[in-house]
């Protein structure tokens, strides 16, 4: 690992970071992977692990949940909507993508 | 003058009903002591102006007849619990002024109860650390040697229980958070079977191993909140049905198995092994068979999890729509400046860490590996939780540390080798306290307290009863 790897993973992760940052993290990381490299394979045959897993997908009906049910949350939306950091006429502004 | 000391929510439940004292009377005494304690210890990171309002609710349901186990009884809130109307911030400056929108389901069930809060508690950012010491609001002192810390990440929780500062509290553990700071506080923290109390408002860190657990004075008390929020929740899809798990049938001898490999390695206080060795012996007093088992170390396991999960969770923390933002020239750099600014030095080196083992070409060998590994860890447990009914460790390898003292992110990681096996396989687990050790340097006056140790019990899924039943008879009998 070395310094362009620190970057490279922080600007995938969005994250911006000052050159102590990169270089404090870099010695960080290498001693943790190296640690967590140890990992291994587990030697008994557990392929099939989807067919292990003892759990179910949990599935519902698409129709709309009754508000008053007690299935619903209940949402603020004044709450939400205050909490925009930019926001006009109850909508999320946002700077242009393209 | 209420004796909070002796306290425990089955004697003020008795109290309140027979109008020994009020539910008011009871929050006052709790406030004052939050008054005299928090500004030393940073236990609690704010606590509401309402909570006598809350209180004299509490006491006109009961003016009505109404009992609950928990109406009018005063918990602490881990920060990363949602409370509708509330700040809840994760105890990270990306949400500093965040308000929640919604309960928590384990909130609207103790709302129900009529349970008072008092306020949100310090915790590691985003609950990645084991100290409290990764929170961007200060470190939460340990209550018998403020010179160490309380634990973590729940150390806000644990210590406010152990400082009289709450009846109880509300915690979540991903790999350990309210076992172990539990165990450095000298309270009992439980790690619920994974699914049983929803995570629907919990502030997710790594959601396969994450769950909301209760911290209390005693086992008992532990039962009556995990009690109060359990249950299936439609809002969370790895929530299980109440009959999913059979109950086991009561057996005439009980079995503990005890890893002695685990625990006669290098790494682990010789007091935590002293200790422990005279648990083991109590245990066998009170008609258990103790059965040597094998655990491995699934440290660099749970991490390559952890990370993984971490890095995808807080990806949804980006300025755009709540929480911090910091404004740039274009939508790439409001992400950059925002996640700089809002994210911990912890926090940014486990989203990186995590992308890392997620990345293409890394995927087969940490995440790929790492959940074959899972799979077989849950096979070989279901194995042994048919040779054994509980499995008994000491919860930590080390009491609670100097605060500063373990700067290296990796000796941390390593110091939850006990814990983090419950939450990879997603076993219930507790931990209670089991005597304590010798230290210098505990503060004048404090002669005579010393650092608290505990011990953990796990056992099978769904099987909570199993440990509370155990916990309680250790608690018996137990050396104060």
């Amino acid at each position: 690992m070395d310094i362009k790897d620190v970057e490279n993973l922080a600007s995938l992760a969005r994250i911006e970071l000052t050159e102590d940052e990169k270089n404090d993290l870099l010695s960080d990381m290498e001693s943790i992977l190296g640690y967590i490299k140890q990992i291994e394979r587990p030697a008994a045959d557990v392929d099939d692990f989807e067919a292990n897993q003892n759990v179910t997908n949990v599935w519902r009906e698409d129709v709309l949940v009754d508000e008053n049910s007690s299935q619903a949350s209940k949402f603020s939306k004044e709450l939400i909507i205050g909490q925009f950091p930019d926001k006009q006429d109850g909508f999320l502004k946002v700077k242009k993508i393209l | 003058m209420i004796d909070l000391e002796n306290l425990t929510i089955t004697k003020a439940r008795k109290a309140l009903d027979e109008k020994v004292f009020s539910a008011v009377d009871l929050a006052s005494a709790y406030l004052a002591e939050i008054k005299k304690k928090n500004g030393g210890l940073n236990a609690y990171l704010e606590v509401y102006d309402d909570v006598l309002e809350q209180a004299k609710r509490a006491d006109e349901m009961i003016a009505k007849g109404e009992s609950y186990p928990l109406l009018g009884i005063p918990l602490a809130v881990k920060d990363v619990i949602l409370i509708e109307g509330r700040k809840v911030s994760a105890a990270s400056k990306i949400l500093e002024n965040y308000t929640a929108s919604y309960d928590a389901t384990a909130i609207a069930k103790l709302k129900k109860q009529g349970a008072v809060f008092l306020g949100r508690t310090n915790m590691d950012e985003f609950a990645l650390g084991s100290s409290t010491e990764n929170s961007a609001y200060g470190v939460t002192k340990n209550p018998s040697d403020p010179n160490r810390v309380a634990g973590g990440t729940s150390g806000g929780s644990a210590a406010a229980v152990a400082a009289l500062m709450a009846l109880g509290a509300l915690g979540s553990d991903t790999g350990g958070s309210v076992r172990q700071p539990a165990s450095f506080c000298g309270v009992v923290g439980l790690k619920p079977t994974y699914g049983k109390v929803s995570r629907y408002g919990l502030i997710a860190a790594a959601s396969s191993l994450d769950c909301i657990g209760p911290i209390a004075k005693n086992t008992e008390d532990a039962q009556i909140i995990f009690k109060a929020i359990y249950g299936h929740d439609a809002l969370d899809s790895t929530s299980v049905a109440d009959n999913f798990y059979v109950k086991s049938s009561p057996k005439k001898e009980l079995v503990i198995g005890v890893p002695s490999d685990l625990i006669n390695q290098e790494g682990i206080d010789p007091s935590i092994k002293e200790n422990f060795e005279k648990v083991v012996k109590t245990f066998e007093s009170l008609g258990y068979k103790i059965k040597d088992i094998k655990l491995p170390n699934c440290i660099a396991l749970y991490y390559i999890v952890n990370f993984a999960e971490v890095s995808s969770n807080l990806a949804r923390f980006d300025g755009v729509r709540y929480g911090l933002h910091k404004d740039g020239k274009n939508l790439l750099e409001d992400y950059l400046l925002t996640k700089d600014a809002g994210f911990g030095k912890e926090t940014k080196r486990r989203i990186l860490l995590g992308t890392y083992v997620l990345s293409a070409g890394y995927y087969d060998a940490y995440y790929g590996k790492a959940q074959v590994a899972r799979e077989s860890l849950r096979q070989e447990f279901k194995e042994l939780f048919s040779e054994v009914d509980l499995i008994l460790t000491p919860t930590s390898p080390v009491p609670a540390w100097k605060i500063g003292e373990k700067s290296d992110p990796l000796s941390m990681y390593l110091a939850d080798i006990f814990t983090i096996t419950a939450n990879i396989v997603g076993v219930p687990a507790m931990s209670l306290p089991s005597g304590f050790m010798e230290t210098e340097g505990l503060p004048a006056g404090k002669a005579g307290k010393k650092l608290p140790l505990g011990i953990q019990l796990m056992s099978a899924h769904g099987q909570e009863d199993v440990i509370f039943e155990a916990g309680k008879k250790f608690e018996a009998i137990r050396e104060k």
